[in-house]
């Protein structure tokens, strides 16, 4: 039984080539354990985003080995991986990226209607879940009506709503103001961490570190250190 | 998927209705004014229409078209008359002329002389009055248009005067004709007669009208007919197609309304192009988050591509519509007579237009597939 979500084990990534070539990941070594809350912190411009984005499959390593569940994800084909992401990954946005002409209902059912669920029941299934994140009397608004830290959580519907073992955010407070984002990181934690699953979280908020059960410190593109955090226990 | 492209579509409304009313332009200029070229080029033959008795028209081996013509002998209509598997054949004068009204109104009319004994020419759909009449001298059959002409506002009767080249000719019917090129009246009278009326030299037969004997093909007999005559033998179908070619090679006509269809495609396809492709820009975003989520290019290729063809559908449904509201409401005019959408126009107008919303959508359809999903977590 695999315990490890991510395994990045000297992971480059760099833009540009020749003259050009800008290298944003530079050997990266990190393991995200399932069942767990990571924090990749660091400095603006360490790499932080970039190395999101390579774990979530959206963009290919240079180089380097990585395992996403146990799967190279960067050798997929790219619709073997586009079908990885759909199944196993949820995402949440600093800016929140809801479609304006959904419902927060249908915005959070968006996973499923991409697994081909009938819209119905889809919806179904979104309103239970924003149900569950205090958002019950609002499944019918539309992202413009809704405030930062309600659209927040109507993007943590999206990324739960097809269970997925992986959970990605970028930045997902540095939208909302301190009080808002202490609320929805607690929400987060209490809804999304589970035995199976893991939550990757990028941050440089440090007001919100201490919902972290282990934080990744990064600097200009190498993963300096890891520390176990309490995880709010 | 359909559900969320039809959401994102219909969301944005102001754009949803420039769009679908871009499409509904260029549809309705270009089925309308395609409409009206048809059936002005349509009506450049309408006196080889008009005669359904004759399938073989016989004129002078360098006659272009129906308006101008070198007259042909007695001894021509002989000599085709002695083509074997010819039925029977016979003269027609085809000229014009100028008519004048009891209270002073003149014009310009379209004179048809026809075969004395058998008036074979005469169009079938009589309105009023009975053309065996025209047996009598000095008489002429008149058709509804040229009829309200002369006489507006007045009921149809039979034995009004009118006064044709020093003549004056009693009408003893109202005929429907198929509206001229130049609608003009059309007169129809005896062969004998129409040369007396314009009272010019003894040779007037414009054309030799004639059919084949059962049996014989028409193609096979205007084959007989040129070799034997050495004159141009065609049927009505083939003079009738080169009378319109001839008005589209020899008139600005053709240019002109080439012109409005070619300005009503562009336009067409740049509003809802430049609108469609905004459109998809707005929504970069979006479309890049759930690229990350996994929906596959293919399946945002297909929402675009169904958004595109909604739009396309509604805005050709209004646009067709509003041509068709056009052609009915005007039905009853006699002057725009002939006028109307034929559905080959409806078919290539629709066709035109899918080609619109597929060329406006592309260049969204490449925005999307570029687009890296990256972006969604770039500020
Ligand atoms: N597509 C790209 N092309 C070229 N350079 C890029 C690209 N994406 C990122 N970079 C560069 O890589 C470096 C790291 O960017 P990244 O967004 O990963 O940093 P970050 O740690 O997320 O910073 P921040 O905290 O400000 O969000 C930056 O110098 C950036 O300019
Ligand atoms: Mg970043």
């Amino acid at each position: 039984m695999n315990t490890q979500a991510v395994v990045c084990n000297q992971v480059l990534k760099s833009f540009g080539a020749g003259e050009d070539e800008v290298k944003v990941l530079r050997g990266v070594d990190l393991t995200v354990p399932l069942g767990e809350m990571t924090f990749l912190v660091g400095p603006s411009g360490c790499g932080k985003t970039t190395l999101l984005s390579v774990i979530a499959g959206l963009l290919n390593p240079t180089g380097g080995d990585l395992h996403v569940l146990g799967t190279a994800l960067h050798q997929l084909k790219s619709s073997k991986a586009v079908e990885f992401r759909r199944e196993n990954l949820g995402f949440v946005f600093q800016q929140f990226n809801l479609l304006p002409a959904l419902t927060a209902a249908e915005n959070a059912a968006v996973p499923l209607l991409a697994a081909n669920w009938p819209l119905k029941k889809a919806v179904e299934k979104a309103k239970t879940l924003l149900d569950e994140l205090g958002l019950g009397s609002r499944v019918n608004a539309r992202p413009n009506q809704l405030s930062g830290g309600q659209q927040q959580r109507v993007a943590f519907a999206r990324a739960l709503i097809h269970d997925p073992k992986l959970i990605v955010c970028d930045e997902p407070t540095s939208a909302l103001d301190e009080h808002t984002g202490h609320y929805v990181m607690e929400l987060l934690r209490k809804i999304a961490v589970r035995p199976e699953r893991a939550v990757l979280v990028v941050t440089h908020d440090n007001r919100i570190y201490n919902f972290a059960d282990r934080i990744a410190h990064m600097n200009d593109g190498l993963v300096t250190h890891v520390e176990q955090n309490g995880g709010m226990n | 998927m359909r559900f969320i492209a039809w959401q994102m579509l219909t969301g944005d409304k102001a754009k949803y209705l420039g769009l679908i009313f871009a499409i509904a332009f260029s549809t309705f200029l270009m089925s309308h004014q395609v409409s009206i070229f048809c059936g002005l080029m349509n009506r450049t033959a309408a006196q080889i229409d008009d005669i359904v008795d004759a399938k073989i028209w016989v004129m002078d081996a360098k006659t272009q078209y129906l308006d101008e013509v070198k007259a042909l002998t007695d001894q021509d209509l002989f000599r085709i008359r002695g083509v074997e598997g010819v039925e029977w054949a016979v003269p027609l004068f085809k000229g014009t002329s100028r008519a004048k009204a009891p209270d002073g109104r003149f014009r310009g009319i379209i004179l048809m002389g026809l075969d004395d004994a058998s008036l074979i020419g005469m169009p079938r759909r009589i309105i009023k009055g009975n053309i065996d009449a025209l047996q009598e001298p000095e008489t002429i059959a008149i058709d509804q248009v040229g009829y309200k002409f002369f006489f507006p506002n007045e009921p149809v009767t039979i034995h009004r005067t009118l006064d044709l080249n020093d003549h004056t000719v009693r009408i003893v019917a109202v005929v429907d004709s198929n509206a001229p090129f130049v609608n003009l009246p059309v007169f129809y009278t005896r062969y004998s007669q129409a040369i007396s009326f314009v009272g010019r030299e003894r040779n007037q037969m414009s054309f030799v009208l004639a059919k084949a004997k059962q049996g014989i093909a028409d193609a096979e007999l205007n084959r007989r007919i040129t070799a034997a005559t050495g004159l141009k033998s065609l049927t009505a179908n083939e003079l009738g197609w080169e009378t319109i070619w001839y008005y589209i090679k020899n008139t600005g006509i053709p240019i002109n309304f080439g012109i409005t269809v070619v300005i009503a495609l562009i336009v067409g396809t740049v509003v809802a192009g430049q609108t469609f492709y905004l459109f998809t820009i707005e929504n970069l975003k979006q479309f890049g988050a759930l690229k990350a989520i996994g929906v596959s290019d293919l399946r945002i290729v297909g929402m675009i591509l169904m958004q595109a063809l909604i739009v396309g559908a509604i805005g050709y449904g209004i646009g067709i519509s509003m041509t068709a509201a056009f052609f009915e409401a005007f039905q009853s005019n006699l002057d725009l007579r002939g006028f109307r959408m034929l559905p080959e126009i409806m078919q290539g107008t629709a066709a035109v237009v899918f080609f619109i919303v597929i060329l406006a959508s592309a260049f969204s359809v490449r925005k999307v597939i570029v687009l890296e999903p990256a972006v969604v977590f770039r500020g």
